[in-house]
């Protein structure tokens, strides 16, 4: 099988969908000439195939390119805009917000639009908290909206086909530190399908929910569990919206225990979601205290010594399954 | 108009400093892991923030943007501070929290800088906004790219601003680059300074190479301001010798046109200027240069010793108690 990185599963993504679908175009900042030329980032090489009908440059306007995704959408094509730095979604968070997500409702279900909004995430690249802020469940929050964080490059090949061929605004959440860390993607095609979670690796005494770039922290902590005889169940969204809620209570059901993970800061991240459904599902079946292992409530730091206090680490998982055996 | 030549050799001094400052991150840029995160550099273009910041007092206001390194040095922040900071130490100005993108010193009075492309012309307004309203005489400058003027936040600030004829000068820094889109690549306005006539106030176009033209044009837009009679736009025409980043290899900039800007280089054009007019010899000139190197490699290993913030203190600075 291939071994590719989570950017360059993305640039195959695109290129079979543009492939397939001559509605489908891509627009952003450097989407087309960039200042890095490597065979590593999700769009390197689509403007030599495509032409720059089809790959288009924007300015730095954030506003416009997520406004000219809904206004192009609603009008038939079939847009794969993207935002440079999760952070930056705030200045095209009208046209996402009350444009992308309620259009549709408000048009009686007469229109749709079927946009995709790649947005790249995370921290760990030194560069602080205009650059790294997770926001996805900010955008869980706004009903209209899908939005899907893939953890493995297989996952974001899959789920960004399908949601290239969804006709709903879908929030694509790629972090920027999977770009880097090549895993093993199908060479035929296939599609992921958008709200379905997947047990990443099975165990009976613990579930272990997360999503993105958390998922090899949580296969770090499950490995070092497993050494005391821990079999920890993990479970990875890999969507957020819609939720599979029925993966999730099933491990919950099958191992008693929850801890939720995730790389964005605590209050109001969508572990409380997860939790919630549990508590509401199954807290009859629990058989301890739910533990959420999130970043602190503090924005992203630009010092390395601060920035690794602030990524969750396999430790905090450790404790946290510990805690609650 | 009359430079007192004092006011010259300053700004001489604050872009020579510059200067050697870019120049040593730019080296160490090269080893591997040495300073963290991005480097953004502004080699070429010092003439705007020296030119504008000889232009201030110490009272009148920044705002400025992730190519802050030379506005903030010639508004006169200490380079062992900023150094820290880039190096991410815990006695960097901003205790490590931010690093080289959003250098902030309220010393200096430059307290509010943003790497989010666009925000500072509206942080420029509420500084201003607070100074008209406590009916102060002083002024506050936002430094901005020419990618910068395509987001709205240009287009609400110039137009408020404009309406409350409040006492802030827009200083774009056109570099003639917006990461790597070509200035014709992002807009067909000729100009940015030509924005300033949708929103009825004072557009000027400076050679930003130039930097007593910049001195002299800022003066005039600051004495507009103080007299109440609203903002200006000011379009620093310069270019950006390096890439976007130390880690950009340039593969979209002709090597003619740096090559060609390279020659346009602000240091020497003063220097000469000082020179052809008696005003300072070579020898000064060199000492200069000698103090600026001296003063840097001092910031570099005040840097490198410090030490790294401690985890906890990541929790700190988030509320004002
Ligand atoms: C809102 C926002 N969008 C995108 C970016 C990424 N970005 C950083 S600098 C830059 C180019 C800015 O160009 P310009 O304003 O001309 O300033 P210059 O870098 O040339 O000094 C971009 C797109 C950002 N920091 N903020």
């Amino acid at each position: 099988m291939q071994q590719l990185g989570m950017g360059q599963a993305v640039n195959q993504a695109l290129r079979e969908e543009m492939r397939r679908n001559s509605e489908v175009f891509i627009a952003g900042e450097g989407v087309g000439v960039g200042i890095h030329v490597n065979p590593m980032f999700p769009t390197t090489g689509l403007l030599e195939e495509f032409g720059s009908k089809r790959v288009r440059d924007t300015p730095v306007s954030e506003a416009a390119i997520a406004g000219l995704a809904v206004g192009a959408a609603e009008a038939g094509l079939r847009p794969v805009v993207e935002i440079m730095f999760n952070p930056f979604i705030t200045l095209a968070s009208d046209m996402i917000v009350n444009h992308a997500a309620k259009l549709r409702y408000l048009s009686g279900g007469k229109s749709s639009f079927p946009l995709v909004i790649r947005v790249k995430t995370g921290a760990g690249f030194g560069a602080g908290c205009q650059h790294s802020h997770n926001l996805e469940a900010w955008l869980a929050h706004c009903p209209g909206l899908k939005v899907v964080m893939p953890a493995t490059p297989a996952d974001a090949k899959g789920l960004l086909k399908s949601a290239i061929r969804d006709d709903n605004p879908v929030i694509f959440i790629e972090d920027m530190m999977l770009y880097f860390a090549p895993g093993p993607v199908p060479e035929e095609e296939y599609l992921t399908p958008i709200g379905k979670a997947d047990v990443k690796r099975p165990g009976g005494d613990v579930s272990l929910v997360t999503w993105g770039n958390m998922l090899g922290v949580a296969f770090k902590a499950a490995e070092r569990l497993a050494q005391e005889g821990v079999e920890v169940e993990v479970v990875d969204l890999r969507s957020l919206v819609p939720l599979d809620t029925e993966t999730i209570l099933e491990s919950v059901r099958k191992t008693g225990r929850l801890v939720v993970l995730h790389e964005a800061t605590r209050t109001g991240g969508f572990a409380g979601e997860v939790s919630a459904v549990v508590m509401e599902h199954a807290f009859g079946e629990l058989k301890a205290p739910l533990r959420r292992v999130t970043g602190p409530d503090i924005p992203v730091p630009a010092s390395p010594t601060l920035e690794r206090f602030y990524i969750p680490d396999e430790e905090q998982v450790v404790t946290a399954v510990r805690e609650i055996l | 108009m009359q430079i007192p030549v004092e006011k010259k050799r300053e700004m001489l001094w604050t872009m020579i400093l510059s200067r050697a400052f870019s120049d040593t991150l730019s080296e160490l840029c090269k080893t591997q892991g040495r300073v963290p995160g991005m480097m953004i550099l502004s080699t070429g273009q010092e003439a705007v923030g020296s030119g504008v910041c000889a232009a201030l007092l110490p009272e009148d206001v920044i705002v400025t943007n992730h190519r802050s390194h030379s506005h903030l040095l010639a508004k006169g922040a200490d380079p062992r501070a900023l150094m820290a900071e880039i190096y991410c130490k815990s006695t960097g100005c901003n205790k490590g929290k931010s690093g080289t993108l959003h250098l902030a010193v309220p010393e200096v009075n430059a307290p509010c800088t943003s790497t989010v492309v666009g925000a500072g012309l509206p942080l420029a307004v509420g500084q201003a906004f607070a100074q008209q309203y406590r009916e102060e005489r002083r002024v506050t400058v936002c430094f901005f790219g020419d990618g910068a003027a395509d987001e709205g936040s240009f287009h609400e600030a110039l137009n408020l601003a404009s309406l409350w004829r409040l006492p802030v000068i827009f200083v774009c820094e056109n570099n003639l680059y917006a990461g790597a889109q070509r200035y014709e690549e992002h807009t067909r306005t000729r100009h940015v300074a030509d924005r300033a006539e949708g929103y009825a106030i004072p557009g000027e176009v400076v050679d930003g190479n130039d930097v007593l033209a910049v001195y002299a044009s800022l003066t005039k837009s600051r004495q507009r301001a103080l007299a109440g009679e609203g903002p200006t736009l000011l379009e620093c025409k310069t270019y950006r010798c390096h890439g976007h980043s130390e880690s950009d290899p340039q593969h979209y900039q002709p090597e003619e046109e740096i090559r060609s800007w390279r020659g346009k280089c602000p240091i020497p054009r003063l220097s000469d200027n000082l020179l052809a007019e008696g005003r300072i010899t070579r020898d000064e000139i060199r000492e200069m240069q000698a103090k600026a190197e001296a003063m840097v490699r001092d910031a570099v290993s005040f840097a490198e010793a410090s030490p790294y913030p401690l985890a906890e203190e990541a929790l700190e600075d988030v509320w004002a108690d």
